[in-house]
């Protein structure tokens, strides 16, 4: 954090504005599905608004593969974007910040101040690297529901979240059921196709097999697996992508104004591919990209049910509201509606929405006219129960 | 509209499970739920509308009804409802079939084109009919298939669909004896229950 002052005048004025994060330490260990336990660990930790006295307003936000904390508002007056959902976080937009108390973190094993693997593991005071334990989205549920206990929030509003932050939405509904009131899945799927593991696995082949990867301790070794990280990144954002979408930005423009005959950049989409690369592989550890996609890979509650979602279903208690976006290929709408399904034939409370957008699976990070009036209708009515202390 | 939502309401069973097709702003479901409790979904395919049952908190499900209901399994509905919506879809025939496979009855309402002014309508000038209940052009109707209440009770009859009960009025339901005594020539608009 830098000391700058900045003054709310600063920020646009539906922007919760300057933001401070805060690390939550814990001192209970935490079980974990694959095993073992951590025992010290600490979440990094945003929140924006204010919890109401009966603490009946609190929205938790999970976050997407790359994702963090900073969901919303600035770090400094020099911040030249916010937080990673903005878009939808703050006063007067569908997350209102003026009526709901929001909560944002970095999951465990992240890389943005949370534990993972490039925290230092105190048996051994050298990073954990590849011997800090896979996740499952149920872990990250856990340890998000220890956080609540320490905000004192016995019950979430509403718990929100887009892609794989979805999969911990649909994951607090079943392993929390009395801790919910509503939960928002958007973009998401209650398990990965082969198609979404086999772009998962050749990221972490990516990743994997670069020379500068060492098993994993690559840290020790004063390196980071930049190529590897940069391709897996590459491919990632191809499939956030539509066709549709990718075609408008790039078609097929040159860089230059002619074709160099070579293997360097000659299209524009080329060249902004390697920027998203190079930029990801400076900025994310590469050991929790690979954790990251693993708990993607491994999330399927309906695998306790012999495979039966609407029976995993069984346990929900909350209301849901799914939302899936057209040209979603990623996490078509088809996965969605799969959910659905599910919901409605175990008989629980379900509103759906297909919005229509060219932005793919990226579409729900982006601004979008229907996307936010159905967001907006859904979360108004959260806040009015918030207020009345009414369920359902 | 008042009219119709109550004669709906009475033939519904309290707590009853059900499916309200092309649910438009979720005022049926809105209604049943806080008169009958009834717990179920609406399906809609408008944006507009969606938005509006949301904010109703009527739960409601994007959804074409043109490619049928197979993502919803046999029997698991009391009720299945259909209000002005049977006049719009492809393959009317189908949509029955699937309401009264989802559904242990099925309750739809759609105008009568058979009504008097229509016919005179059609009869005197020789165009097709715009009315209260049919109020669009022939070439920007969403109402690809219109039907009289002779029509769909034969097309009920050649599927051994059964009328279980019937109401006719104009389109403030308001019965009246000639309605009762030629439907088809007097009534407006139908409310219709059935079952296999």
């Amino acid at each position: 954090m830098t000391s700058t002052t900045a003054s709310a005048a600063d920020f646009p004025a539906d922007s919760v504005g300057l933001v401070t994060p805060q690390v939550f330490a814990f001192d209970q260990p935490l079980a974990l599905e694959g095993g073992s336990h951590l025992s010290n660990w600490q979440l990094m930790v945003e929140t924006y608004g204010e919890l109401n006295t009966d603490a009946s307003n609190a929205v938790l936000i999970c976050h997407a593969l790359s994702g963090h904390h900073h969901a919303a508002g600035y770090h400094s007056a020099e911040d030249r974007k916010p937080g990673w959902w903005d878009s939808y976080i703050g006063p007067g937009k569908p997350i209102d910040t003026n009526r709901f108390f929001v909560v944002s973190l970095n999951n465990l094993g992240g890389c943005h101040g949370s534990t993972g693997p490039s925290s230092i593991n105190p048996e051994s005071g050298q990073p954990f690297g590849p011997d800090f334990p896979v996740l499952t989205v149920a872990d990250w549920v856990d340890s998000q529901a220890l956080l609540a206990d320490r905000l004192g929030i016995k019950q979430w509003a509403a718990v929100v979240g887009g892609s794989l932050g979805g999969m911990q939405v649909l994951e607090w509904s079943l392993r929390y059921p009395q801790r919910l009131r509503h939960a928002v899945i958007i973009a998401s799927t209650s398990k990965l196709t082969a198609q979404n593991i086999g772009f998962n696995e050749v990221a972490r082949q990516a990743i994997r097999t670069d020379p500068e990867f060492h098993e994993g301790r690559y840290q020790e070794a004063g390196v980071i697996p930049r190529y590897g990280l940069r391709l897996a990144r590459m491919v990632g954002h191809i499939t956030y992508l539509s066709e549709h979408s990718m075609g408008q930005k790039f078609g097929r423009d040159l860089r230059k104004d002619q074709l160099n005959f070579g293997y360097d950049v000659d299209f524009e989409v080329e060249s902004y591919l390697r920027y998203q690369g190079d930029t990801f592989s400076e900025s994310f550890d590469a050991n929790t990209y690979l954790l990251m996609t693993k708990a993607l890979d491994y999330f399927d509650p309906a695998s306790d049910y012999d495979g039966d979602l609407v029976k995993a279903l069984g346990k929900a208690q909350c209301r849901f509201l799914v939302v899936s976006f057209t040209t979603d290929w990623r996490f078509s709408p088809k996965r969605s509606e799969e959910l659905v399904d599910a919901l409605t034939a175990a008989q629980k409370r379900v509103s759906y929405a297909r919005i229509k957008s060219p932005h793919g699976h990226d579409a729900f990070l982006i601004p979008d006219e229907r996307y936010q009036a159905v967001f907006s209708a859904y979360m108004q009515r959260v806040a009015d129960e918030a207020v009345t202390g009414e369920v359902n | 509209m008042r009219q119709e939502l109550a004669i709906i309401a009475n033939w519904i069973q309290p707590s009853a499970h059900v499916l309200d097709l092309a649910c438009g702003d979720g005022t049926l479901l809105h209604y049943l739920e806080h008169e009958k409790g009834v717990r179920g979904y609406g399906l809609e395919i408008d944006p507009e509308k969606i938005t509006a049952c949301i904010s109703r908190g009527v739960d409601v499900i994007e959804q074409d009804l043109n490619r049928g209901l197979k993502n919803f399994a046999d029997d698991s509905y009391d009720t299945v409802i259909m209000t002005q919506a049977l006049q719009v879809l492809r393959r009317q025939d189908l949509a029955l079939d699937e309401m009264l496979r989802v559904g242990r009855e099925a309750i739809v309402t759609f105008p009568n084109f058979a009504h008097w002014r229509c016919r005179l309508f059609l009869a005197f000038r020789g165009r097709l009919p715009v009315s209260k209940t049919l109020p669009y052009q022939w070439y920007d109707t969403p109402n690809i298939h219109l039907i009289t209440f002779k029509d769909f009770e034969a097309l009920c009859a050649q599927k051994n669909i059964k009328i279980l009960d019937r109401a006719v009025g104009n389109l403030a339901y308001e019965g009246n004896w000639k309605a009762n005594l030629w439907p088809n020539l007097f009534g407006e608009v139908a409310v219709y229950r059935i079952s296999r």
